[in-house]
C-alpha cells in the first residue's frame, strides 16, 4: 500500500543554521504518527515543508503521492494544517469562520457542512458568538473544526494541545482518535510523551535535525533494557485530581 | 472534494476574502470613526470654526475643502490596512489560507479589494453630509468618474505602502507606524488652504508632493475648471509609488509567508 507521507533525505537550513540535516520517515495511510522533540528541534520545520509553506533545501518529499515540490496544489487539495496557535479569525463567530472555509473548499452547502460540524465538536451554542469571546479549548476544537472541512485525507497538527487545560487536552484528544477511525492520517507534533503514547500508532524522535528513533511504542520501548518489576505506592497525580474534584472525567 | 481547476475559483475566494474583511471593518467601531466620523468632524470644525478666517477665493469653503477631506479619509484608513495584514500574519491566518487549495495571493488581494471598497463606501457618506453643509458641484458624469477613478488609485497607492508595513512589521505598533506619515501629507498640502500663504520652505514641499496636484485636479473636474497637467503629475505620482509599493510588497509578502 502506498504510504500517505514519504520523506528521504529532507535537508534544510536557515542561512548557516542546519535546521533538518537528513530526515527520513513514512507515515502509512489511516495511520496516528506523532512526531516528538524539544523545543527548536525542527517539527515545525518539517511540517511547514510537508504542508507547503516552506521550500526544502533538498531530499524527497511525498504527501499522498504528490510531491511536494512540483504539486504543490495536488498536496493542498489532499491536506490540511491546524497550526501551533489556534488561527481562527477573532472578530467572526465560530459559524462565519466555518462558512468561510467551506466556501474556501467550495463545497456545494455549506451552511449543512457547517451546522454538522458545529454539532460535532459541541459549539453549537456558542456557533453565533464571536471566536474572541471562546476558551482556549473551544478555540482549539474551532480550529480543528475547520481544518475537518473538505474531507481532506492527511490533516496536521502541530502541537494542538499546547497552551491547553487538561479538560482540552482530553477533547482534543478524543476527536483525534475519532480521525483516526474513519480513516484520516493523522500527523501530529508534540513536546508532551504522553500525547504520543496515548494516541500514535507510530512515533518517530527528531533530535539535532535527525529522526534519532521511530517505531510503534512496543518497538521503542523494547530498545530499553526490559522493566524491572518494583512495587511502589501509586499516588494520584496532580491531573487525576484537578479532573476528579472538577467531575469531567475522560470518558464524558 | 470537487477537484476543479483553482484558477476558476479565483475571483470567488477573493469574495470569500472580501466578505470576511468587510466584515473587520463593520464591526470595529474604531475603524468606522476614524475613517468615517473624523473626517466628518474635521470638515464641519474647518468649515464652522476656521473656515471663516481662510480665504481661498471660492464662494463655499466646504466646496474648497471637500476634496481634500476625501483624501484624509482615505489616509486614515491605510493604517488599519497594516494592522489587519500583521494580524493576519501573525495569528496564523495566512498559513491557514495558504495551506489550502487556493490562489496564494487571493488573501492579499482580499484586503485591497477591501479596502477600495470600504473607502467607496466612507466617501459616499462623507459626500452626502458635505452636500448637506451646502457642497455643490457642477461636475458631470464623466467628471465624477475621473474623480472616483483617481480616488481609486489614490487608495491603492497607500494601500500598498501600507501593505509593506503590516508584511514586514515585527510588532503591532510597528505596522501602525507608517500611518502617521501618510496622515501628515494632506495636512501639508494644498487641501485645507491654498500654498501660496505659507512660508517658501513649506510652499516648495506642498506644492511638490503628490496629494497637492491630486487635489487640485479633483477641484478641477469637480468645478468645471480646466485641469491643466496637474492631472498628469497626479497620475504620475500614484502610478509610480503604487508601483514600486506593489512590487516591494509582493516581494515581502512571498519572502516572509
Amino acid at each position: 500500500m502506498q504510504n500517505a507521507i514519504q520523506v528521504k533525505g529532507l535537508q534544510k537550513s536557515y542561512r548557516q543554521l542546519y535546521v533538518l540535516k537528513n530526515v527520513d520517515f513514512e507515515v502509512e495511510k489511516g495511520n496516528i504518527f506523532a512526531l516528538l522533540g524539544t523545543n527548536g528541534a525542527g517539527k515545525t520545520t518539517i511540517v511547514k515543508i510537508l504542508t507547503t509553506l516552506l521550500k526544502k533545501d533538498g531530499g524527497q518529499v511525498t504527501v499522498n503521492g504528490f510531491d511536494v515540490a512540483s504539486k504543490p496544489s495536488n498536496v493542498r487539495q489532499s491536506i490540511s494544517l491546524t497550526g501551533q496557535f489556534a488561527a481562527v479569525d477573532e472578530v467572526l463567530t465560530g459559524r462565519e469562520n466555518l462558512v468561510m472555509i467551506a466556501r474556501l473548499r467550495h463545497l456545494s452547502h455549506p451552511r449543512e457542512v457547517t451546522d454538522d460540524l458545529l454539532q460535532r465538536f459541541g459549539l453549537s451554542d456558542a456557533a453565533d458568538r464571536r471566536a474572541s469571546t471562546y476558551s482556549g479549548g473551544m478555540r482549539r476544537r474551532l480550529d480543528i473544526a475547520m481544518s475537518l472541512i473538505g474531507k481532506p485525507q492527511i490533516i496536521f497538527l502541530d502541537e494542538p494541545t499546547t497552551g491547553l487545560d487538561p479538560e482540552g487536552r482530553i477533547e482534543v484528544w478524543k476527536i483525534i482518535k475519532e480521525l483516526a477511525g474513519s480513516g484520516t492520517t493523522v500527523f501530529l507534533t508534540t513536546q508532551y510523551l504522553e500525547e504520543a503514547e496515548q494516541l500514535a500508532d507510530r512515533i518517530a524522535i527528531l533530535h539535532e535535525g535527525e529522526i534519532i528513533v521511530s517505531g510503534t511504542l512496543a518497538e521503542l520501548k523494547k530498545l530499553f533494557p526490559p522493566a524491572k518489576v518494583e512495587y511502589v505506592e501509586k499516588q494520584p497525580t496532580l491531573e487525576d485530581i484537578f479532573l476528579k474534584i472538577i467531575n469531567k472525567k475522560e470518558d464524558k | 472534494m470537487e477537484t476543479i481547476k483553482m484558477r476558476n475559483y479565483f475571483f470567488m475566494d477573493m469574495g470569500v476574502m472580501l466578505i470576511r474583511s468587510m466584515r473587520h471593518v463593520f464591526r470595529s467601531l474604531d475603524t468606522i470613526i476614524t475613517v468615517t466620523i473624523m473626517p466628518i468632524a474635521m470638515m464641519l470644525l474647518f468649515v464652522y470654526v476656521l473656515g471663516g478666517a481662510i480665504k481661498t477665493g471660492t464662494d463655499k469653503y466646504v466646496n474648497y475643502l471637500l476634496p481634500g477631506i476625501l483624501l484624509v479619509a482615505i489616509a486614515n484608513s491605510a493604517g488599519y490596512v497594516s494592522y489587519r495584514l500583521f494580524l493576519d500574519k501573525q495569528r496564523g491566518i495566512f498559513e491557514r489560507f495558504h495551506s489550502m487549495p487556493i490562489a496564494r495571493s487571493a488573501p492579499l488581494w482580499g484586503h485591497m479589494l477591501t479596502s477600495l471598497v470600504s473607502n467607496a463606501i466612507s466617501l459616499v457618506v462623507i459626500i452626502f453630509v458635505a452636500f448637506l453643509m451646502g457642497f455643490r458641484s457642477s461636475a458631470g458624469m464623466l467628471s465624477w468618474l475621473a474623480i472616483a477613478g483617481i480616488l481609486a488609485l489614490f487608495t491603492l497607492t497607500l494601500t500598498w505602502i501600507a501593505a509593506i508595513a503590516g508584511l514586514a512589521a515585527k510588532s503591532v505598533d510597528g505596522a501602525g507606524v507608517i500611518a502617521y506619515p501618510i496622515h501628515f501629507l494632506p495636512l501639508i498640502s494644498s487641501a485645507f488652504v491654498p500654498t501660496k500663504s505659507m512660508p517658501a520652505g513649506v510652499k516648495a514641499f506642498a506644492e511638490h508632493q503628490p496629494v497637492t496636484p491630486i487635489v487640485e485636479t479633483i477641484r478641477a473636474l469637480l468645478y468645471n475648471k480646466p485641469v491643466g497637467n496637474q492631472i498628469w503629475v497626479a497620475l504620475a505620482w500614484c502610478i509610480t509609488i503604487m508601483f514600486c509599493a506593489y512590487l516591494c510588497a509582493m516581494r515581502v509578502y512571498r519572502k516572509r509567508l
